[in-house]
């Protein structure tokens, strides 16, 4: 073993470069930066950590854990990380880790809902998820308050709260075909949709909250109507027969119409959630509302078939009320039976103007006035007929001067108007007099009459007939005459022949007289001397 | 270890670390350069505890967010999905799809880790003076040394696979930055493996005191 204290002589000197050495060496900066650098990934993502929520659904249909996506207006804001059953079974809950900053969406009355492909009558959504899958999306509620879990709603919302329009309120006894959804139309034009309704708690009517989009919420005023505009109105009147639709959609599903009268005041526009009657339909909706209506009792001693409560009363064709009651009711000192029919009466409607009404005059009295006035001019009620094919009544009040003059007892409630008997009463009168005079006539002797006369009528019949046989005989016989008449004169017949030779023998006679005649002439002599120089 | 050995730095020479010429070393406090290859000279690597402890602690530091982290982004038509290493190995898990789950639990996690701990222990045991196992930890060494590069598969695989898988709009891959901390971990770590002067195990064993290190 050599000694450790003797240098090997061999060894070559190393070569010298001067270096400079720091007693703290850099390479502990590597460490801090990796620290450094992962403190910072750690911060940002502490940061980037959203809050945590949990929202219960009925069903987890098409959700995936760590799949399904919570989004807002197509922005991913968060992701669902554990769908798990509540304790009882019976619903889902699902945990959301959300992104960061997305407090502000988690207001109290935040609502969540799965967008699903979804078809209702009036429209196709969530098509995209057929591919995509189902996501979780919300509408952000205008409370201050925050909240961590949340109940989801079973069906999207119609209306969400960013769409600007407002919310009408509109009371109905009939639901009709309305639906969440259903469109509103201003003049045909969609303009919006039921968002919601429910029956009231006296289950008598329903309250249907409907959303009309910004900008035509400004012509819904406090005078606009609403109607039922499902289905087809169709009318036969006078005119024609008169086919009322909305769009074609609502004729399939159903919709609501609102219109302001064309004639009514400029009003601004109804605030947000007013009250609205929903209309059955367009005529009932522009109708005029009855003010101060009139109840009188008329009283008919005919069938009032075809009478029903809602029949009209009208003035010379002007619909001035209508029909509210009809009942019979029996007297039992004379055991006689009349139909009292009440009717409601609109003075308003009969458009009569009340004009040189004097100052302090009261209104009940100008209206007394007049009906006492009218009643004596012969105006009273009458039945009639309104439509042929169903034998609906209507109650005509009209002027018949003829008519037995009657005085109105105004102690009586209700007041009851002078009658006479209707036309279909009268009709009825008058055919039965027809009737009468066809019974009296003596039928059976014309009958009598009639049977000898065509007796007779044979028999003449059947002597003109041999009349007309013996004629038939006679002109066959004459035409055998004509025949034989015919044979004499025709040009092959003996009597023909013969003729034809006479006539020659007298051709050859006159002949030879002309020849005698030529011979006297030059030889007149001859007639005295005879012929000379002999036989030629 | 019967004997102590003798050493070049009992005898006052310093080894090159590349071509193994012994030399003496320059005068004075300078740093020398082998004569042969020019490679810096030194009795034992220069501040060789303090870079390992340097390069481990910062290794260690990056294995957690690196195991933290989504280290792949896959975006498909339904959405985008980041995984991590280990989530990766619960999706690889699958009655024919274990081996390969396997593989990259060990190659990712298991190994890495191994590879820190290891480290430390090598670290510790040679700063207090250990004589015990020598042998072992320079084998331990050697191991740590050899394995390192290995490690370097993950990322390779999510480079290759980010690279490739781009079909756009329906499904792309891109790397999430957990990857740059699971790099980072395999970087570190080769480091302070290449920092770590094996010599240092046995010059405690040598009985003399080192002062140079």
């Amino acid at each position: 073993m050599p000694d450790p204290e003797a240098p090997i002589p061999r060894a070559p000197d190393s070569r010298v470069v001067s270096k400079k050495r720091t007693r703290f060496s850099l390479v502990w900066f590597v460490p801090i930066v990796a620290a450094v650098a992962g403190a910072w990934v750690a911060v940002t993502r502490a940061l980037s950590e959203g809050p945590q929520i949990s929202i219960v659904f009925h069903s987890a249909e098409g959700m995936e854990a760590g799949k399904t996506k919570v989004r807002y207006n197509g922005v991913d804001i968060g992701t669902v990380t554990a769908i798990r059953l509540s304790d009882d079974h019976r619903r889902v809950i699902a945990t959301a880790d959300m992104a960061p900053k997305t407090e502000s969406f988690l207001a109290e009355d935040t609502k969540f809902w799965v967008v699903r492909p979804r078809v209702s009558g009036a429209n196709i959504t969530g098509l995209g998820t057929l591919i995509s899958g189902a996501y979780i999306t919300l509408e952000i509620g205008s409370s201050k308050e925050e909240k961590r879990d949340f109940e989801a709603l079973e069906t999207p919302p119609v209306v969400t709260g960013d769409l600007p329009g407002r919310l009408f309120v509109l009371k109905t006894p009939n639901l009709g075909s309305l639906d969440t959804g259903t469109p509103i139309y201003f003049r045909r034009l969609q303009v919006g949709q039921v968002a919601s309704y429910e029956l009231d708690k006296d289950g008598k009517s329903f309250t249907v909250q409907a959303f009309v989009r910004a900008p035509y919420d400004q012509y819904v005023n406090p005078d606009t109507r609403f109607w039922h505009a499902s289905g087809i109105d169709v009318s036969l009147s006078a005119s024609g027969l008169n086919v009322k639709t909305q769009s074609l959609l609502s004729v399939l599903i159903g919709g609501v119409a609102f219109e302001t009268a064309a004639n009514a005041p400029l009003e601004p526009p109804a605030e947000a959630n007013t009250v609205f009657t929903l209309y059955a339909d367009r005529t009932e909706a522009f109708e005029p509302p009855p003010e101060n209506p009139q109840v009188y009792q008329v009283i008919f001693n005919e069938s009032v078939r075809g009478l029903t409560p809602g029949a009209p009363v009208e003035f010379r064709g002007i619909k001035i009320g209508e029909v509210t009651d009809v009942r019979a009711q029996v007297d039992l000192r004379n055991f006689a039976f009349s139909i009292p029919v009440t009717i409601t009466l609109d003075p308003r409607r009969l458009g009569v103007n009340i004009i040189g009404r004097g100052r302090g005059l009261d209104l009940a009295i100008v209206r007394r006035r007049l009906i006492e006035s009218m009643v004596a001019h012969g105006v009273r009620a009458q039945l009639r007929s309104g439509n042929l094919l169903t034998g609906a009544l209507y109650v005509s009040l009209d002027f018949f001067p003829d008519a037995p003059p009657a005085t109105i007892d105004w102690s009586q409630t209700p007041i009851q108007l002078p009658t006479i008997p209707g036309q279909l009463e009268a009709t009825e009168a008058t055919v039965e007099d027809v009737i009468k005079k066809i019974d009296k006539l003596p039928l059976q002797a014309i009958a009598d009459n009639l049977r000898k006369s065509l007796a007779d009528l044979d028999r003449t019949l059947i002597t003109a007939d041999q009349t007309l046989h013996s004629t038939d005989r006679t002109l066959v016989s004459a035409r055998g005459t004509i025949d034989n008449a015919n044979s004499l004169v025709g040009p092959n017949s003996p009597q023909a022949q013969q003729l034809t030779n006479t006539l020659q023998e007298v051709s050859r006679a006159a002949r030879s007289l002309r020849v005698l005649s030529d011979y006297l002439e030059r030889h007149p002599e001859s007639l005295i001397y005879g012929k000379k120089g002999g036989p030629q | 270890m019967s004997a102590p050995a003798m050493t070049a730095i009992q005898h006052g020479l310093q080894s090159c670390g590349v071509c193994g010429l012994l030399s003496r070393p320059a005068p004075g406090h300078d740093d020398g350069r082998c004569p042969r290859c020019g490679e810096a000279l030194a009795f034992r690597k220069h501040g060789s505890f303090q870079r390992s402890w340097a390069f481990l602690i910062a290794a260690a530091v990056c294995y957690i967010p690196a195991n933290v982290l989504p280290v792949l982004t896959t975006t498909t038509a339904t959405g985008s999905d980041s995984d991590t290493i280990l989530q990766g190995v619960v999706l690889l898990w699958s009655p024919t799809g274990w081996p390969l789950s396997i593989i990259v639990l060990v190659a990712s996690i298991m190994i890495p880790s191994a590879k820190i701990v290891a480290l430390a222990y090598l670290l510790v045991s040679a700063q207090r003076g250990s004589v015990k196992n020598a042998e072992q930890r320079l084998r331990l060494y050697r191991m740590v040394e050899f394995i390192g590069r290995w490690s370097m598969v993950d990322v390779f695989v999510d480079t290759f696979t980010a690279a490739l898988i781009q079909l756009q709009p329906l499904m792309s891959v891109a790397p999430a930055p957990g990857l740059f901390f699971f790099a980072a971990v395999v970087v570190f770590t080769m480091l302070a493996v290449e920092s770590f002067d094996p010599r240092l195990i046995w010059d405690a064993a040598s009985s003399n005191e080192v002062e140079y290190a």
